[in-house]
Protein backbone atom coordinates (compact mmCIF):
# COMPACT_ATOMS: atom_id res chain seq x y z
CA UNK A 1 0.00 0.00 0.00
CA UNK A 2 2.67 2.05 0.73
CA UNK A 3 4.46 2.13 -2.70
CA UNK A 4 1.47 4.17 -4.07
CA UNK A 5 1.66 6.75 -1.02
CA UNK A 6 4.34 8.35 -3.84
CA UNK A 7 1.97 10.66 -5.26
CA UNK A 8 4.42 10.73 -8.89
CA UNK A 9 3.95 6.51 -8.66
CA UNK A 10 0.27 7.16 -8.04
CA UNK A 11 -0.11 9.80 -11.01
CA UNK A 12 1.86 6.92 -13.65
CA UNK A 13 -0.67 4.51 -12.52
CA UNK A 14 -3.64 6.80 -12.67
CA UNK A 15 -2.72 8.07 -16.01
CA UNK A 16 -2.65 4.17 -17.44
CA UNK A 17 -6.17 3.39 -15.27
CA UNK A 18 -8.19 6.88 -16.11
CA UNK A 19 -9.11 6.56 -19.82
CA UNK A 20 -9.71 2.94 -19.45
CA UNK A 21 -12.13 3.40 -16.50
CA UNK A 22 -13.88 6.45 -19.22
CA UNK A 23 -14.11 4.41 -21.86
CA UNK A 24 -15.47 1.49 -19.70
CA UNK A 25 -18.28 4.38 -18.10
CA UNK A 26 -19.15 5.41 -21.60
CA UNK A 27 -19.40 1.98 -22.95
CA UNK A 28 -21.58 0.53 -19.60
CA UNK A 29 -23.54 3.64 -20.11
CA UNK A 30 -25.29 3.53 -23.38
CA UNK A 31 -25.78 -0.30 -22.99
CA UNK A 32 -27.25 0.01 -19.09
CA UNK A 33 -29.57 3.37 -20.70
CA UNK A 34 -30.54 1.31 -24.17
CA UNK A 35 -31.65 -1.69 -21.57
CA UNK A 36 -33.25 0.56 -18.96
CA UNK A 37 -35.13 2.26 -21.30
CA UNK A 38 -35.99 -0.32 -24.11
CA UNK A 39 -34.59 -3.49 -23.40
CA UNK A 40 -36.55 -4.09 -20.28
CA UNK A 41 -40.28 -5.05 -19.86
CA UNK A 42 -42.16 -2.80 -16.90
CA UNK A 43 -43.48 -3.74 -14.14
CA UNK A 44 -46.80 -5.59 -14.44
CA UNK A 45 -47.48 -3.75 -11.07
CA UNK A 46 -45.58 -0.86 -11.02
CA UNK A 47 -45.91 -0.08 -14.91
CA UNK A 48 -43.10 2.13 -16.12
CA UNK A 49 -42.01 3.66 -13.18
CA UNK A 50 -39.74 0.56 -12.73
CA UNK A 51 -37.37 2.18 -15.13
CA UNK A 52 -36.51 4.76 -11.65
CA UNK A 53 -34.84 1.70 -10.23
CA UNK A 54 -32.14 1.89 -12.99
CA UNK A 55 -30.71 5.11 -11.59
CA UNK A 56 -32.10 5.16 -7.72
CA UNK A 57 -30.75 1.50 -6.59
CA UNK A 58 -27.21 1.91 -7.95
CA UNK A 59 -27.11 5.61 -6.88
CA UNK A 60 -28.04 4.90 -3.49
CA UNK A 61 -25.11 1.60 -3.36
CA UNK A 62 -23.03 3.65 -4.79
CA UNK A 63 -23.74 6.42 -1.73
CA UNK A 64 -22.59 3.69 0.33
CA UNK A 65 -20.21 2.21 -1.52
CA UNK A 66 -18.23 5.70 -1.61
CA UNK A 67 -18.79 6.06 2.31
CA UNK A 68 -17.00 2.74 3.26
CA UNK A 69 -14.10 3.59 0.67
CA UNK A 70 -13.93 7.00 2.19
CA UNK A 71 -14.02 5.77 6.31
CA UNK A 72 -11.01 3.12 5.53
CA UNK A 73 -9.05 5.29 3.47
CA UNK A 74 -9.57 7.91 6.87
CA UNK A 75 -8.48 5.02 8.95
CA UNK A 76 -5.84 4.59 6.76
CA UNK A 77 -4.81 8.09 6.92
CA UNK A 78 -5.22 8.45 10.44
CA UNK A 79 -3.12 5.42 11.27
CA UNK A 80 -0.06 5.07 8.78
CA UNK A 81 -0.55 9.16 8.15
CA UNK A 82 -0.85 7.79 4.39
CA UNK A 83 -0.78 11.46 2.57
CA UNK A 84 -2.98 9.82 -0.41
CA UNK A 85 -5.54 8.06 1.56
CA UNK A 86 -6.55 11.59 2.74
CA UNK A 87 -6.83 13.06 -0.78
CA UNK A 88 -8.89 10.10 -1.80
CA UNK A 89 -11.54 11.41 0.72
CA UNK A 90 -11.51 14.89 0.20
CA UNK A 91 -11.80 13.81 -3.77
CA UNK A 92 -14.15 11.52 -3.21
CA UNK A 93 -16.80 13.34 -1.15
CA UNK A 94 -18.59 15.63 -3.71
CA UNK A 95 -19.01 12.17 -5.93
CA UNK A 96 -20.52 10.41 -2.73
CA UNK A 97 -22.50 13.41 -1.66
CA UNK A 98 -23.94 13.57 -5.47
CA UNK A 99 -25.16 10.03 -5.54
CA UNK A 100 -26.87 10.55 -2.57
CA UNK A 101 -29.04 13.30 -3.51
CA UNK A 102 -29.54 11.64 -6.39
CA UNK A 103 -30.68 8.55 -4.86
CA UNK A 104 -32.83 10.48 -2.37
CA UNK A 105 -34.74 13.19 -5.40
CA UNK A 106 -35.28 9.56 -7.88
CA UNK A 107 -36.71 8.02 -4.73
CA UNK A 108 -38.90 11.05 -4.42
CA UNK A 109 -39.76 10.72 -8.08
CA UNK A 110 -40.65 6.90 -7.90
CA UNK A 111 -42.71 7.50 -4.06
CA UNK A 112 -44.83 9.73 -5.55
CA UNK A 113 -46.71 8.40 -7.88
CA UNK A 114 -46.15 4.55 -6.30
CA UNK A 115 -46.41 5.19 -2.29
CA UNK A 116 -48.40 8.55 -2.89
CA UNK A 117 -45.74 11.01 -0.42
CA UNK A 118 -43.21 12.19 -2.38
CA UNK A 119 -41.17 11.94 1.51
CA UNK A 120 -41.82 9.62 4.59
CA UNK A 121 -39.42 9.97 7.70
CA UNK A 122 -39.26 6.51 8.22
CA UNK A 123 -36.22 4.61 9.02
CA UNK A 124 -34.49 4.08 5.63
CA UNK A 125 -35.00 7.41 4.02
CA UNK A 126 -33.86 9.47 7.12
CA UNK A 127 -30.77 7.38 7.44
CA UNK A 128 -30.36 8.38 3.83
CA UNK A 129 -30.78 11.50 4.45
CA UNK A 130 -28.59 11.38 7.54
CA UNK A 131 -25.77 9.81 5.36
CA UNK A 132 -26.29 12.87 2.71
CA UNK A 133 -25.73 15.49 5.75
CA UNK A 134 -22.87 13.18 6.46
CA UNK A 135 -21.63 14.18 3.37
CA UNK A 136 -22.08 17.58 3.35
CA UNK A 137 -20.31 17.72 7.36
CA UNK A 138 -17.44 16.21 5.84
CA UNK A 139 -16.99 18.75 3.06
CA UNK A 140 -17.63 21.52 5.19
CA UNK A 141 -15.65 20.35 7.75
CA UNK A 142 -12.18 19.33 5.92
CA UNK A 143 -12.39 22.49 4.12
CA UNK A 144 -12.81 24.73 7.65
CA UNK A 145 -9.19 24.41 8.63
CA UNK A 146 -6.20 27.20 7.80
CA UNK A 147 -3.88 24.07 8.18
CA UNK A 148 -5.39 21.57 5.72
CA UNK A 149 -3.55 18.42 7.84
CA UNK A 150 -5.76 19.37 10.65
CA UNK A 151 -8.54 19.58 8.87
CA UNK A 152 -8.38 16.20 7.14
CA UNK A 153 -7.37 14.99 10.35
CA UNK A 154 -10.90 16.02 12.13
CA UNK A 155 -12.77 15.06 8.94
CA UNK A 156 -10.69 11.53 8.95
CA UNK A 157 -12.87 11.18 12.66
CA UNK A 158 -15.81 12.27 11.28
CA UNK A 159 -16.17 9.42 8.53
CA UNK A 160 -15.25 6.75 11.38
CA UNK A 161 -17.60 8.07 13.23
CA UNK A 162 -20.60 8.15 10.74
CA UNK A 163 -19.82 4.38 9.61
CA UNK A 164 -22.30 3.54 12.33
CA UNK A 165 -25.25 4.90 9.95
CA UNK A 166 -24.12 2.07 7.28
CA UNK A 167 -25.31 -0.96 8.84
CA UNK A 168 -28.44 1.13 9.68
CA UNK A 169 -29.04 2.17 5.83
CA UNK A 170 -28.68 -1.60 5.34
CA UNK A 171 -30.82 -3.05 7.71
CA UNK A 172 -33.48 -0.30 8.47
CA UNK A 173 -35.91 -2.61 6.07
CA UNK A 174 -35.90 -5.35 8.04
CA UNK A 175 -35.61 -3.78 11.50
CA UNK A 176 -38.19 -1.22 11.34
CA UNK A 177 -41.76 -1.16 9.59
CA UNK A 178 -41.54 0.64 6.38
CA UNK A 179 -42.94 1.72 3.28
CA UNK A 180 -39.52 1.13 1.37
CA UNK A 181 -39.19 -2.32 -0.34
CA UNK A 182 -36.68 -4.85 1.40
CA UNK A 183 -33.67 -5.72 -0.31
CA UNK A 184 -34.30 -8.07 -4.03
CA UNK A 185 -30.61 -8.54 -4.97
CA UNK A 186 -27.95 -8.23 -2.31
CA UNK A 187 -29.80 -10.71 -0.24
CA UNK A 188 -29.31 -14.17 1.94
CA UNK A 189 -30.76 -17.03 -1.41
CA UNK A 190 -29.58 -14.89 -4.21
CA UNK A 191 -31.62 -12.03 -5.95
CA UNK A 192 -35.61 -12.23 -6.28
CA UNK A 193 -36.03 -9.57 -8.68
CA UNK A 194 -36.15 -10.99 -12.63
CA UNK A 195 -33.42 -11.45 -14.72
CA UNK A 196 -34.68 -9.10 -17.47
CA UNK A 197 -34.37 -6.20 -14.93
CA UNK A 198 -31.58 -7.73 -12.82
CA UNK A 199 -29.08 -7.23 -15.65
CA UNK A 200 -29.74 -3.70 -16.40
CA UNK A 201 -29.54 -2.68 -13.04
CA UNK A 202 -26.14 -4.18 -12.61
CA UNK A 203 -24.73 -2.71 -16.12
CA UNK A 204 -26.22 0.57 -14.59
CA UNK A 205 -24.23 -0.35 -11.38
CA UNK A 206 -20.91 -1.18 -13.12
CA UNK A 207 -21.24 2.18 -15.63
CA UNK A 208 -21.82 3.96 -12.06
CA UNK A 209 -18.60 2.18 -10.99
CA UNK A 210 -16.65 3.08 -13.60
CA UNK A 211 -17.84 7.09 -13.85
CA UNK A 212 -17.04 7.08 -9.62
CA UNK A 213 -13.22 5.38 -10.43
CA UNK A 214 -12.54 8.01 -13.76
CA UNK A 215 -13.68 10.75 -11.96
CA UNK A 216 -12.41 10.49 -8.88
CA UNK A 217 -8.87 10.14 -10.26
CA UNK A 218 -9.32 12.94 -12.54
CA UNK A 219 -10.30 14.67 -8.32
CA UNK A 220 -7.56 12.87 -6.60
CA UNK A 221 -4.90 14.33 -9.84
CA UNK A 222 -6.37 18.13 -9.10
CA UNK A 223 -6.15 17.41 -5.15
CA UNK A 224 -1.98 16.26 -5.21
CA UNK A 225 -1.85 19.64 -7.89
CA UNK A 226 -3.18 21.48 -5.13
CA UNK A 227 -1.10 20.68 -2.64
CA UNK A 228 2.06 21.10 -5.07
CA UNK A 229 0.37 24.64 -5.28
CA UNK A 230 0.61 25.35 -1.35
CA UNK A 231 3.72 23.79 -0.82
CA UNK A 232 5.41 26.37 -3.73
CA UNK A 233 3.96 29.00 -2.36
CA UNK A 234 4.99 28.60 1.50
CA UNK A 235 8.32 28.27 0.30
CA UNK A 236 7.70 31.76 -1.81
CA UNK A 237 6.56 33.20 1.12
CA UNK A 238 9.45 31.96 3.30
CA UNK A 239 12.16 33.23 0.67
CA UNK A 240 13.23 29.46 0.11
CA UNK B 1 -42.11 6.80 -30.48
CA UNK B 2 -44.46 9.38 -28.75
CA UNK B 3 -45.74 6.24 -26.55
CA UNK B 4 -42.24 5.71 -25.81
CA UNK B 5 -42.32 9.07 -24.50
CA UNK B 6 -44.78 8.83 -22.13
CA UNK B 7 -43.94 6.11 -20.16
CA UNK B 8 -47.27 4.46 -20.06
CA UNK B 9 -48.16 8.04 -18.40
CA UNK B 10 -45.80 8.37 -15.46
CA UNK B 11 -43.36 10.24 -18.17
CA UNK B 12 -43.46 13.10 -15.54
CA UNK B 13 -41.76 11.04 -12.96
CA UNK B 14 -39.12 8.66 -14.81
CA UNK B 15 -37.90 11.45 -17.33
CA UNK B 16 -36.74 13.78 -14.19
CA UNK B 17 -35.17 10.61 -12.78
CA UNK B 18 -32.80 10.25 -15.57
CA UNK B 19 -32.39 13.82 -16.11
CA UNK B 20 -31.25 14.61 -12.81
CA UNK B 21 -29.25 12.06 -12.78
CA UNK B 22 -27.26 12.97 -16.12
CA UNK B 23 -27.21 16.55 -15.01
CA UNK B 24 -25.34 15.54 -11.71
CA UNK B 25 -22.65 13.05 -13.34
CA UNK B 26 -22.04 15.86 -16.18
CA UNK B 27 -21.87 18.37 -13.43
CA UNK B 28 -19.36 16.29 -11.33
CA UNK B 29 -17.38 15.84 -14.67
CA UNK B 30 -17.44 19.30 -15.90
CA UNK B 31 -16.58 20.54 -12.58
CA UNK B 32 -13.59 18.63 -12.17
CA UNK B 33 -12.08 18.78 -15.33
CA UNK B 34 -12.45 22.66 -14.58
CA UNK B 35 -10.91 22.35 -11.19
CA UNK B 36 -7.99 20.23 -12.80
CA UNK B 37 -7.67 22.77 -15.52
CA UNK B 38 -7.02 25.55 -13.46
CA UNK B 39 -4.66 23.95 -11.11
CA UNK B 40 -2.72 22.49 -13.54
CA UNK B 41 -2.52 26.17 -15.26
CA UNK B 42 -1.42 27.84 -11.72
CA UNK B 43 1.15 25.25 -10.95
CA UNK B 44 2.65 26.02 -14.49
CA UNK B 45 2.92 29.92 -13.79
CA UNK B 46 4.15 29.06 -10.65
CA UNK B 47 7.13 26.47 -11.51
CA UNK B 48 7.88 29.08 -14.32
CA UNK B 49 8.57 31.51 -12.26
CA UNK B 50 10.95 29.78 -10.48
CA UNK B 51 12.92 27.78 -13.00
CA UNK B 52 16.15 25.23 -12.14
CA UNK B 53 14.99 24.32 -8.51
CA UNK B 54 16.77 22.39 -6.17
CA UNK B 55 20.15 23.80 -7.26
CA UNK B 56 19.17 27.44 -7.80
CA UNK B 57 17.85 27.40 -4.19
CA UNK B 58 21.45 25.67 -2.92
CA UNK B 59 23.55 28.56 -4.29
CA UNK B 60 21.17 31.43 -3.48
CA UNK B 61 21.30 29.69 -0.24
CA UNK B 62 24.96 30.08 -0.37
CA UNK B 63 25.64 33.61 -1.91
CA UNK B 64 23.17 34.90 1.27
CA UNK B 65 25.62 32.91 3.91
CA UNK B 66 28.13 34.09 2.39
CA UNK B 67 26.64 38.10 2.06
CA UNK B 68 25.51 37.20 5.51
CA UNK B 69 29.37 36.74 6.48
CA UNK B 70 30.22 40.10 4.52
CA UNK B 71 28.31 41.69 7.05
CA UNK B 72 29.79 40.84 9.97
Amino acid sequence: MHRFANPARFLRLSAVIQPWAAGATVVLLVVGLYLSLFGSPPDYQQGDTVRIMYVHVPAAWMALFVYVNMAIAAAVGLVWKHPLADLFSKAAAPVGAGFTAVCLVTGSLWGAPMWGTWWVWDARLTSMLILFFLYLGYMALVNAFDDPERGVKAGNVLLLVGVVNIPIIKFSVDWWNTLHQPASVIRMGGPTIAGEMLVPLLVMAFAFTAYFVSVVLLRLKSEILARKIQTLRLNDAQGR
Amino acid sequence: MAEFFAMGGYAAYIWPSYALTALVMVGLLVATLKGLRSREATLKALEGSRPPRRRARREAAVHETAAEMGEG
